[in-house]
């Protein structure tokens, strides 16, 4: 992260409220200063922003305030010339990680933790990840972890306690997590799939929560439509959206384009990460989506990490993109 | 050279020749199954050409340049290759008259057809 020349201060905005107090642009603005060290929260429909240095969290945290890291996409295993050192950035992730101000109580990896599915490229995650100061890791696969097999060593090992193709959920803090598996089963010409079993277990799963429940749903194939040209979206999403229409707060953390986006549809936030491994052209402006070569000396400014934090009683959580420089 | 010498010599480049020459050297008829083979390239997220049209018998080889790893897989799970990296290949033959569409299974986007008549 680059450090800010200024000292840690609180620089407030004031912007025009909703009726509902929450002011979208505003906060999409604020979240566009991500990779500076800015940090956004929302207290009172009142957009404040903080330099990470200066966030008042760090010690002051209140109890129930939450804070996470989402990586996605390190491709354990690709060699090619977009990065010949997948391991080396993957380590400059878990580094930017343990560098954080407030240690994140787990890390979201939101797939394509290898890049062939193979046992080694696994095992090499896995004992990156111990170095990390967060020794709770929760997964969802990409595509590139479930070749071959249909997906059986992937569930081996990251689907202990999960459903059918991977899919789970968790609470912590009183905030609710949904897990799910958009890379099974696809169809020709299509694009990610969730499936009818997947979609009924989501149903259900939140089914009796309370509407003012905060949820936060990490896969890995976005789940709106980024850009279906290439693959860029999930076939059956709007189902999925549609159960998680009436709560307050909910957050939606993909990966697989390996850029940053976000978009905010009502109460539904969507943000997508970078890749610790390598960067992908903007929709449409190279004529497929694959690995994108940049000279060296900028290839970690298109890698990086995201930092997400709850301050309970806020409506939406805070999320920081942060490249690897 | 004297004239026995000379077809001596003859005599014997023939029969070399005849061992190590044999009819399908030389280009293939378009019945001769043995030497049917057509190549399809993927690269760029894309498999071309992405319509063939090819006579039954034929092996089509797939090769994989792109910097990805892709699959080829049909729709009607006639054929489904194992991951190809770059450079990795794989052979299917087409015994049956048909159209055979596949795609990549890693992305499913990636479409293509070969029709065997």
């Amino acid at each position: 992260m680059k450090k800010n020349e200024k000292s840690a201060t609180s620089d407030q905005l004031l912007h025009d409220h909703n009726h509902d107090g929450i002011d979208r642009r505003g906060f999409l603005k604020c979240m566009a200063w991500a990779g500076t060290g800015a940090f956004c929260v929302i207290k009172g429909g009142v957009l404040n922003s903080y330099s990470l240095s200066g966030f008042p969290l760090g010690g002051h945290g209140h109890k129930g305030d939450l804070s996470f890291v989402q990586i996605s996409d390190s491709h354990m295993g690709f060699d090619k010339a977009a990065n010949p050192d997948v391991v080396g950035t993957f380590k400059a992730a878990i580094e930017k990680i343990n560098a954080l101000p407030v240690a994140p109580a787990f890390i979201l990896h939101t797939g394509d933790i290898s890049h062939l599915s193979k046992p080694a490229e696994f095992d090499t995650v896995d004992q990156l990840l111990k170095t990390a100061s967060a020794k709770d890791i929760f997964f969802v696969p990409g595509e590139h972890d479930v070749l071959g097999d249909d997906g059986k060593s992937y569930l081996e090992r990251y689907g202990k306690g999960a459903q059918g193709g991977g899919w789970y959920s968790f609470d912590k803090n009183g905030v609710h997590f949904v897990g799910l598996v958009n890379v099974m089963n696809l169809k020709a010409g299509g694009l990610g799939s969730l499936g009818k079993d997947q979609l009924e277990w989501l149903e259900k799963d939140v089914k009796h929560l309370s509407k003012s429940t905060p949820i936060v749903v990490f896969a890995h194939i976005p789940l709106w439509s980024v850009y279906p040209e290439w693959g860029w979206g999930t076939d059956d999403s709007a189902q999925a959206l549609s159960y998680l229409k009436p709560f307050g707060s909910v957050t939606v953390l993909n990966g697989h384009i390996h850029q940053t986006m976000q978009k905010v549809e009502g109460n539904i936030t969507f943000h997508t990460a970078f890749s610790t491994a390598f960067p992908q052209p903007k929709p449409g402006q190279a004529p497929s989506p694959g690995p994108m070569k940049v000279p060296a000396d900028q290839l970690r400014t298109l890698l990086g990490v995201t930092d997400v934090n709850y301050v309970r009683g806020q409506h939406a959580l805070a999320v920081i993109d942060s490249n690897l420089t | 050279m004297k004239p026995r010498t000379l077809t001596l010599a003859i005599a014997t480049l023939l029969a070399a020749m005849s061992l190590t020459v044999n009819p399908s050297t030389f280009a293939a008829t378009p019945d001769d199954k043995s030497a049917s083979e057509v190549a399809v390239k993927i690269d760029n997220f894309s498999f071309s050409p992405a319509t063939i049209t090819v006579p039954v018998g034929t092996t089509v080889r797939w090769t994989n340049r792109d910097d990805i790893p892709h699959t080829v897989v049909s729709d009607d799970k006639a054929f489904k290759s194992k991951v190809l990296d770059t450079d990795e290949q794989f052979t299917y033959t087409f015994t049956k008259p048909g159209t055979y569409s596949y795609f990549c299974s890693v992305h499913p986007k990636m479409t293509a057809k070969i029709v065997v008549q």
